[in-house]
C-alpha cells in the first residue's frame, strides 16, 4: 500500500515491503524520528521505532548499515515520535453527553451496589469521546466512576481506544474511593465517618476473605464485601481520592494498619506539603497539573507548582483528570505548562521529558503497566504517534497514530461536521447533502 | 454538566458558569437608565502610581492585528504614548525594559467569567450568580454580587496576563441581569474595580438552561418555543415603558425596565449565551423585532453553521477553543469554529466562563488558531492575539480604551516570558494603567487575596 497516501504532510518516502502487510497489526519502522521514548528522558534526533507483531521490538538512535526486515518502512523526515498518550482517570467510553443522563453511565446513585460497580463492563469503543481523543494521540485511558451514594466509587479500567470493538485492557484495575469533603458527604455528613465507613468496609472485606463475615450484621452487600477482598489482599490497587495535607497524612498512616493496600491517590492538591512522605511512602499520585485555586477548604494551598514539587521530592506522579471539558486530548496541553513552569521565578516545573512521562510511562506505571504501555521500550504495546510538531506545543497535533501496531481511523462527529461546514455554499443543495 | 475533573469524584458540582446554568453579557455606557441621571455605584477605580516605561527590543502585537518585530511600546501616565519600531526614539526619563526575545501585546481581556460572582472557595455560601426566582431579571446587577476578594482574579492575572473582564450573571434565566467590567485591579470594594466609562451589559441565555430551570420548577418556559414566549412578552412591556422617553418621564421607576429601556435605548450591551446556530438565527430575528442589537453570542459553539448571518448582522461569537459535548447543546462543537469564523468575516472572541480557563486564553486561542490551520485556514499571530484583546474590548464596549497598543489608550500591557500563542510563555510583567501589577521576578509585586492570608500557600507561585 502507497504510504504516501497516508503520511502526506510528511511527505514520506516509503519502502514498500514484497510481503503483504497484514490486515491488523502491521510491522513497521520508523526512521529519521525526533524520538522521545516517554520514559522520561529528553527527545532524541535521528531515531528510530520498530515495531512488530503489535508491539515495540526497538526504539532509539538510528542503527548504522543493518537492512530491515519490517513490512513498511516510514521516513518520519524529523517528525516527532512518541508513545500514544496515556490519559489518568477520564470517563471515556461512559458518557455520549456528559449533561444527557441517559448517556452517562458514569455514576449510579440509585444502586444497591458500590464496590461491587465495574465499568469495563459498559464501554463503548465507538463513544465518539473515545474517537476524538484518538485522533488527539490519546491511545490508553483510565476509566473510572464516579461516586454515587458511597465512598466507594466502584472499578476503574485500563482501555485502549483502538476503532475496534475490544477497548478493555485490564478490567477491574483499581477501586475508587473518596475521602475529604466529598467522601465526608457520601459517608453521611463527616469525614469523622467516612473515616469509619472505609474501615468497616475494610473489616468486612477481610472477614469475608476468611469465611467469618456474617451478612446479617454486614453494612456492605455480598457483591460489595467480595469485590474489596482483592483490594485488602493487595491484589487489585486503591486509588484513594484525597486533597488536603492532612488527610493524606491520614491516608498514609493508614498503611500500618492495612499494609496490604497497594494505594495511589488521586487529586493531592496539597501533595506538595507532605511530598517527602508521599515519597518514603512510595505512593504515587494522579493529579490535576494545573489547579492552583482553592477551590475547596480541602484545596487551599493548591498551586501549579504542586506536580513538580512532588517530582523533585522523589513521588511518582501522573497527570490527571480528564473528564467533562478536561478532555483528554489536551494532556498534552498540561504537561507543557509544566514544562513552563521551569521558566517562571520560584515556580516548579518538569523537564520536557519528564513532562511527556507524566502522561505516558508514569500514568501506565501507576497503573500497574509498566514497561507494557506508556513507552517506546521493547515489549511494550505499539502504541505510537507520529506528530507534525513538538507534541506538547498548543499548534501541534499527530499525523498518525498507531495502537498496538495498527493504524487508527481519525475521523469522528467532528471532523465530519468540518468538512461540512467548511464552506456555507447551498446554492445546489442543502448542507444536509453534503 | 460542566465539572471539573478530578473534582468531580469529590462531589464538586458546577456551580459557576453560564455552561450549566445559563448566560448572557454585558452592555455600553455607565450612565445607562438610571432614574437619577447619575451613575449608582459609581466607579471608584483608580490607576495605581506607575512609571514611564519603555519595552525595546521584543515582538509586539498590537492587539489590532500589526505586528512589529524589535518593536518599541512607550508608556507614561498610565497611556500609551507611542508604538513603533527599534527606531522609535525612547526619551529621556524613561524605564527601559529589554524585551528582547520576548513579546508584549495589550492586557487581555476576558469577556465572559463569573470570578466574584461565583468565586472560590466554591461553596454554597459563594453561589452569586443565578438570580433563579424567575425567569427574566433584568432588574439584579452582577456587582451586587462580586466579592472583590475571589482569589481567582489574582490567578487570571498572574498566569493569564487579564487586566480587564466581564463578570455576567449565570445562565439560569432568560433575562440574567446587568454585567460589569472590571480593571483587574485588586481592591477593597468592586466600585474599586469597576472599569470607568465601560457601558453595562445585560446577559441573556437561550436553550436548555432557562427552560430546564423553570420548566423542572413547573412554570414557563419549560419549552424553547416558551423561552421565546416570555422573551418577547417582556421585550413589548418594555418597549412601552421605554416609549415614555428619557428616563425622568418613566415616572414609576421599575429596575427590570431600565435595565430593558436601556438596551433598546442602545447603551446596554447585549450579551447572549446561546449554542445552537438556529437559536442564534431566532434571537437575531428576535432583536430585530424589538429594535435592539445582539452584541456577542457567548459559548456559540456552532457558530461555525452560520458565519455568513453572524457577519451580517454584525454579533461576535465569544467561544472556547475547543469545548463540547457536555450538555446537548455543546454537542457540535468543533476546534475550527473560530477559524471557521475567521475565514466568513465575523468577529471571534475566545472567552473562557471558568476560573481555570481565564489563565490560559492565550492557549485557547492558540489552539483554535492551530485547528484552522491543519485544515488550510491561514491565520496570523497577530490577528489571533485580537481574539482576545481588541475583539472583547469591541464586544464589551470599551475599545475606545483598551484592547490595543494605540497611543492615548490605557496601558493595559503585557510582557510575556515568550510567543504568548506557545504552551511554553507565561506572563513576566502585566500593567494595568501604566502600573506594574504583577512581576513574575518580584515575590511581592502580586496580589494576595484576604481570604488567602495565614492560609497554606499564602503567596505561593500559584
Amino acid at each position: 500500500m502507497n504510504r504516501l497516501l497516508k503520511l502526506p504532510l510528511l511527505a514520506l518516502s516509503a519502502a514498500l515491503a514484497a510481503q503483504a502487510v497484514p490486515a491488523a497489526a502491521q510491522d513497521f519502522i520508523i526512521l529519521n524520528a525526533k524520538l522521545a521514548i516517554g520514559d522520561g528522558s529528553e527527545p532524541i534526533d535521528n531515531g528510530m521505532v520498530e515495531v512488530r507483531d503489535g508491539k515495540i521490538v526497538a526504539a532509539g538512535p538510528m542503527p548504522s548499515g543493518a537492512p530491515f526486515e519490517t513490512g513498511t518502512v516510514y521516513d518520519a523526515k524529523g517528525a516527532w515520535v512518541t508513545p500514544g498518550i496515556f490519559a489518568a482517570i477520564t470517563d471515556l467510553g461512559l458518557v455520549d453527553v456528559g449533561g444527557v443522563d441517559e448517556s452517562n453511565d458514569t455514576r449510579a446513585g440509585k444502586s444497591p451496589f458500590n464496590i461491587a460497580l465495574d465499568v469495563s463492563t459498559a464501554i463503548n469503543p465507538a463513544a465518539q469521546d473515545i474517537g476524538v481523543s484518538r485522533a488527539g494521540g490519546v491511545t490508553r485511558a483510565s476509566v473510572s466512576p464516579l461516586p454515587g451514594n458511597s465512598i466507594f466509587a466502584g472499578q476503574g479500567a485500563i482501555i485502549d481506544l483502538g476503532a475496534d470493538p475490544d477497548a478493555v485492557t485490564m478490567p477491574r484495575a483499581f477501586q475508587m474511593v473518596i475521602l475529604g469533603e466529598g467522601g465526608a458527604r457520601l459517608a453521611g455528613g463527616s469525614r469523622v465517618a467516612a473515616n469509619v465507613a472505609l474501615r468497616n468496609a475494610l473489616r468486612e472485606a477481610s472477614e469475608f476473605a476468611s469465611g467469618t463475615w456474617e451478612s446479617e450484621a454486614a453494612l456492605l452487600t455480598r457483591a460489595d464485601v467480595a469485590a474489596l477482598v482483592p483490594v485488602i489482599r493487595g491484589e487489585q490497587k486503591l486509588y484513594i481520592y484525597v486533597e488536603r495535607a492532612a488527610d493524606i497524612r491520614a491516608v498514609l498512616a493508614m498503611r500500618s494498619e492495612f499494609p496490604k493496600l497497594v494505594m495511589v491517590l488521586v487529586g493531592a492538591s496539597e501533595g506538595w506539603m507532605v511530598a517527602d512522605a508521599l515519597a518514603a511512602a512510595n505512593v504515587p499520585v494522579i493529579a490535576e497539573a494545573l489547579d492552583d485555586l482553592p477551590a475547596k477548604f480541602e484545596q487551599l494551598a493548591a498551586t501549579q507548582s504542586n506536580v513538580g514539587r512532588m517530582v523533585a521530592a522523589g513521588v511518582r506522579v501522573a497527570i490527571g483528570g480528564m473528564t467533562g471539558t478536561e478532555q483528554p486530548r489536551n494532556a498534552v496541553q498540561y504537561a507543557g505548562n509544566l514544562v513552563a513552569l521551569s521558566k517562571v521565578p520560584r515556580a516548579s516545573g518538569l523537564s520536557w521529558g519528564q513532562a511527556l512521562a507524566s502522561i505516558t510511562s508514569v500514568p501506565a506505571s501507576i497503573s500497574g503497566l509498566g514497561g507494557k504501555l506508556g513507552s517506546l521500550t521493547p515489549g511494550a504495546a505499539g502504541d505510537v504517534v507520529i506528530w507534525d510538531g513538538d507534541p506538547l506545543e498548543l499548534s501541534s497535533a499527530p499525523l498518525l497514530v498507531f495502537i498496538d501496531g495498527v493504524e487508527q481511523p481519525v475521523d469522528n462527529h467532528q471532523t465530519r461536521l468540518r468538512e461540512r461546514y467548511r464552506d456555507l455554499d447551498e446554492s445546489d443543495l442543502p448542507k444536509a447533502y453534503d | 454538566m460542566r465539572y471539573r475533573a478530578l473534582a468531580v469524584l469529590g462531589g464538586a458540582l458546577a456551580l459557576a458558569a453560564c455552561s450549566t446554568t445559563g448566560g448572557s453579557r454585558p452592555a455600553k455606557s455607565a450612565k445607562a437608565s438610571d432614574a437619577s441621571g447619575e451613575a449608582p455605584y459609581a466607579s471608584t477605580y483608580r490607576a495605581y502610581p506607575g512609571a514611564p516605561t519603555a519595552l525595546v527590543g521584543a515582538t509586539v502585537y498590537d492587539g489590532a492585528g500589526g505586528r512589529i518585530d524589535k518593536g518599541t511600546v512607550l508608556f507614561a501616565g498610565g497611556k500609551v504614548v507611542a508604538v513603533g519600531g527599534p527606531d522609535l526614539p525612547v526619551p529621556s526619563g524613561y524605564t527601559k525594559i529589554d524585551g528582547r526575545g520576548k513579546f508584549v501585546t495589550p492586557g487581555v481581556i476576558d469577556i465572559h467569567s463569573h470570578l466574584g460572582d461565583y468565586p472560590t472557595p466554591s461553596v454554597e455560601a459563594h453561589s452569586d450568580g443565578n438570580e433563579a426566582t424567575s425567569p427574566t431579571t433584568p432588574e439584579v446587577w452582577a456587582e451586587h454580587s462580586v466579592w472583590p476578594q475571589d482569589p481567582g482574579f489574582s490567578r487570571a492575572l498572574a498566569n493569564g496576563g487579564v487586566t480587564s473582564l466581564q463578570i455576567l450573571p449565570g445562565s439560569a434565566n432568560l433575562m440574567g441581569g446587568r454585567t460589569v467590567t472590571l480593571k483587574n485591579v485588586a481592591s477593597r470594594t468592586v466600585q474599586g474595580m469597576k472599569f470607568p466609562g465601560a457601558p453595562y451589559g445585560m446577559k441573556m441565555a437561550c436553550g436548555e438552561n432557562p427552560k430546564r430551570v423553570y420548566g423542572g420548577k413547573g412554570r414557563a418556559p419549560s419549552t424553547r418555543m416558551g423561552n421565546f414566549a416570555v422573551n418577547r412578552q417582556t421585550w413589548i412591556d418594555a418597549k412601552e415603558y421605554a416609549a415614555k422617553g428619557s428616563s425622568a418621564d418613566r415616572e414609576k421607576r421599575d429596575l427590570a425596565k431600565d435595565t430593558l429601556a436601556g438596551v433598546l435605548d442602545g447603551d446596554i450591551l447585549i450579551h447572549n449565551h446561546c449554542y445552537r446556530a438556529d437559536e442564534m438565527a431566532l434571537v437575531m430575528d428576535m432583536a430585530k423585532e424589538f429594535g435592539y442589537k445582539v452584541s456577542a453570542f457567548h459559548h456559540a459553539v456552532e457558530s461555525y453553521k452560520i458565519g455568513d448571518l453572524l457577519k451580517e448582522n454584525g454579533v461576535c461569537s465569544a467561544i472556547w477553543a475547543d469545548w463540547y459535548g457536555f450538555k446537548m447543546e455543546s454537542y457540535d462543537g468543533i476546534p475550527e469554529n473560530a477559524a471557521l469564523l475567521q475565514q466568513a468575516g465575523a468577529c471571534v472572541v475566545i472567552h473562557s466562563d471558568d476560573e481555570n480557563g481565564i489563565q490560559r486564553l492565550n492557549q485557547e486561542a492558540a489552539k483554535a488558531q492551530a485547528a484552522g490551520r491543519r485544515m488550510g485556514v491561514e491565520i496570523s499571530d497577530a490577528e489571533v492575539v485580537s481574539w482576545i484583546t481588541l475583539n472583547p474590548a469591541k464586544a464589551m464596549g470599551i475599545d475606545a480604551m483598551t484592547g490595543s497598543l494605540a497611543e492615548g489608550k490605557m496601558a493595559d500591557v503585557v510582557l510575556w516570558n515568550g510567543n504568548p500563542l506557545s504552551v511554553y510563555s507565561r506572563p513576566e510583567k502585566v500593567w494595568i494603567d501604566g502600573a506594574l501589577m504583577y512581576d513574575s521576578g518580584d515575590p511581592k509585586r502580586r496580589p494576595v487575596s484576604d481570604f488567602e492570608l495565614g492560609q497554606p500557600g499564602e503567596g505561593d507561585v500559584k
